[in-house]
């Protein structure tokens, strides 16, 4: 049951996340859903690869028992990785959009439609 | 063939990636040298990175797929004797589909960087768009080549955050950043539940490989539930209704040379979905379902495309909803397909036919619509206008990109002996077999096609001589050459379509309807 957890939490923070990108009329908090949703993935990736009672995924003079998965861990890290860098990327068209729209708001960032 | 360039062509599906990786890189550096540099350096790695792709998809297409383990002694040693049977590198896989992909990214990339060589250079920005147009190119030739999940999911994010800058590069008072900005929310949501989907995968068969996963899949619950999180970013990455409205914005607003190959980087979406339903899911499925679920896709783009397209005023925001529209002839086609998969008296008798016209149209669509953004572009580059009603009588002085927007808007219309016609003919003719009604949706959407165009070919091109366009003369050399080229692509395959379709697209076919191909080249070896 502990160990479901993780899941549950993982579930949180994605309909936090998602909730955010849908409801939230400033630019940077739909943003900021964005990188909920990221983390969720990442914590689910890693939550997955969890073994109890498990050691670190390195063979040589690795002990008896149970070890973690390790390509989860790597597949987070480089998530984590472009989710930086799409994050970043998402922050600057935020800003070069309010500076040449004077707004934030989703709902006045319309010039695009038909 | 094996041994010139001191067999480094072994290292071809490496070297695709690699190649437009290390020539973007370098861009920052070649501006401080000079800015002539970065012209010579980008049409320089573009052209390898297209021949890479042509020795390729040559070899994929003469001795059969192709396979490439990194890290390993040998790059063909897919299994270390070690494993267990599992693959544990990371694997490149490029099937004859594969090589097709590879070879639309190839021949469109070079023709529209080539073309963008012209761009203006206002702010200095121009050896940053090479860095992102190659940064593109490696992001979609990785997502057609690789044999692993989380591999696809680190190209797509590429492809997609190069894509979405690339579309904002120009600012556009603010306005392309807007197309941008949805653009990249959405392809970087798209992103996240494709991974997600990737996760529930992996934690059930513990390998990210796509042909190891294909031969373990027992099809529950939770593969269900992945089936849908790969499919539907991607349906939503190549525009398919009702997930295509970013696709307007970001098509009208992204110069018009990247335009061209943001059409490519969504067929390799494309791909992606019928790699994963084909290939990954295969007879599993609920064949029936799915199969209706990509035909109702495709209809629905086809439909609502045609439809969008024919009040626009602005001809680039026109052309992008055809864009939407033509898609949906591709997912139609191979929508059938997989209908019919689990039948093979049904598949032999029009499925295969289908798919054949669904995969030629996604080359035909590359090069006509290509084409169109192109001349497009080269209109809005001489006059300043976009908006359709301001324009006129171009065609005296811009004879040449008139003749080549002809060509493409005869191809889009499905016109003989223009490529579009080939797979148009194809599809009509085995759609019917499945279903009249569908066959006559896609003859219908032609003919408003057709008319579409005409509109745009009229009011951009016939008419008098215009007092405000006086000064306007022929599009520049490189953008005539590049159009010129994709031109004259377009006419060859609507007059050879045999030829083309006997040794590309059935190849192409038989690695999608062929699961156990794909995952021999990988685990059999």
């Amino acid at each position: 049951m502990l160990l479901d957890l993780p899941f549950v939490a993982v579930g949180l923070i994605a309909v936090i996340g998602l909730g955010a990108m849908i409801a939230k009329k400033n630019l940077i908090k739909v943003i900021l859903g964005l990188g909920l949703l990221e983390g969720a993935v990442n914590l689910f990736l890693v939550a997955v690869g969890y073994r109890q009672d498990g050691i670190a995924p390195i063979f040589t003079n690795a002990p008896e028992g149970v070890m973690v998965m390790p390509t989860v861990q790597a597949l987070t890290l480089t998530a984590i990785v472009i989710g930086v860098a799409t994050l970043a990327l998402l922050l600057t068209m935020a800003m070069a959009i309010h500076r040449h729209y004077k707004t934030l708001n989703v709902e006045r960032i319309v010039k695009l439609k038909g | 063939m094996s041994t010139f360039f001191g067999g480094l062509d072994n290292h071809l599906p490496a070297l695709l990636v690699g190649v437009p990786l290390l020539f973007a890189f370098l861009m920052p550096l070649a501006e401080r040298v000079h800015r002539r540099l970065t012209d010579i350096l980008a049409v320089t790695g573009m052209g390898l990175t297209s021949l890479c792709g042509v020795l390729l998809a040559i070899r994929v297409f003469t001795t059969g797929a192709v396979g490439y383990a990194f890290g390993a002694a040998s790059p063909d040693e897919m299994l270390p004797p070690d494993s267990g049977g599992v693959p544990v590198r990371i694997l490149f896989t490029v099937d004859a589909l594969g090589a097709f992909m590879v070879l639309i990214i190839s021949v469109v990339g070079l023709a529209t960087l080539v073309y963008s060589v012209t761009r203006e250079d206002r702010h200095g920005e121009k050896a940053t768009f090479y860095a992102l147009f190659l940064l593109l190119t490696a992001g979609v030739s990785g997502m057609v080549a690789t044999g692993d999940l989380f591999n696809l999911f680190v190209f797509l994010e590429i492809s997609s955050l190069a894509g979405a800058a690339l579309v904002a590069v120009r600012m556009d008072r603010g306005v392309a950043v807007e197309a941008a900005l949805k653009y990249a929310l959405l392809s970087a949501t798209g992103g996240l539940l494709f991974l997600l989907g990737v996760a529930l995968l992996y934690t059930q068969y513990g390998s990210l490989n796509i042909a190891f996963i294909a031969r373990e899949l027992r099809m529950t619950g939770l593969d269900t539930v992945a089936v849908a999180l790969l499919a539907v970013p991607m349906a939503m990455k190549c525009g398919a209704v009702p997930m295509h409205f970013w696709m307007p914005d970001a098509y009208s607003r992204a110069p018009a040379g990247v335009t061209a190959f943001l059409v490519v980087s969504s067929q390799c979406a494309m791909y992606v979905l019928f790699r994963s339903l084909f290939t990954l899911f295969h007879r599993r499925l609920d064949l029936a379902m799915f199969g209706w679920f990509v035909i109702a896709l495709g209809v629905l783009s086809m439909f609502i495309g045609v439809t969008m397209a024919i009040p626009q005023k602005d001809v680039k925001r026109l052309m992008a909803y055809h864009a939407i529209s033509q898609s949906g002839y591709m997912l139609l086609g191979v929508g059938v397909g997989l209908a019919v998969l689990g039948k093979p008296e049904l598949l032999d008798a029009y499925g295969r036919k289908a798919m054949a016209g669904g995969i030629f149209h996604i080359m035909n669509h590359a090069l006509y619509k290509g084409l169109l953004f192109l001349t497009a572009g080269a209109v809005i580059y001489r006059t300043g206008q976009r908006d359709l009603n301001n324009l006129g009588g171009l065609g005296h002085q811009m004879g040449w990109t008139m003749l080549c927007f002809m060509a493409g808007a005869l191809a889009i219309a499905g016109i003989p002996p223009f490529n579009g016609f080939a797979s148009k003919f194809l599809l009509y003719e085995s759609v019917f077999r499945f279903n009249p009604f569908l066959s006559i949706i896609a003859i219908l959407v032609s003919v408003l096609t057709l008319a579409s165009f005409m509109k745009v070919f009229h009011s951009m091109f016939m008419g008098p001589r215009l007092p405000r366009f006086a000064e306007v003369r022929e599009a520049p050399l490189p953008m005539v050459v590049s159009m010129g080229v994709l031109a004259v692509l377009v006419i060859l395959g609507g007059l050879f379509p045999t030829v083309v379709v006997e040794h590309i697209i059935e190849p192409a076919v038989v690695a999608l309807l062929e699961q156990s191909e794909y995952i021999q080249t990988v685990m059999e070896r």
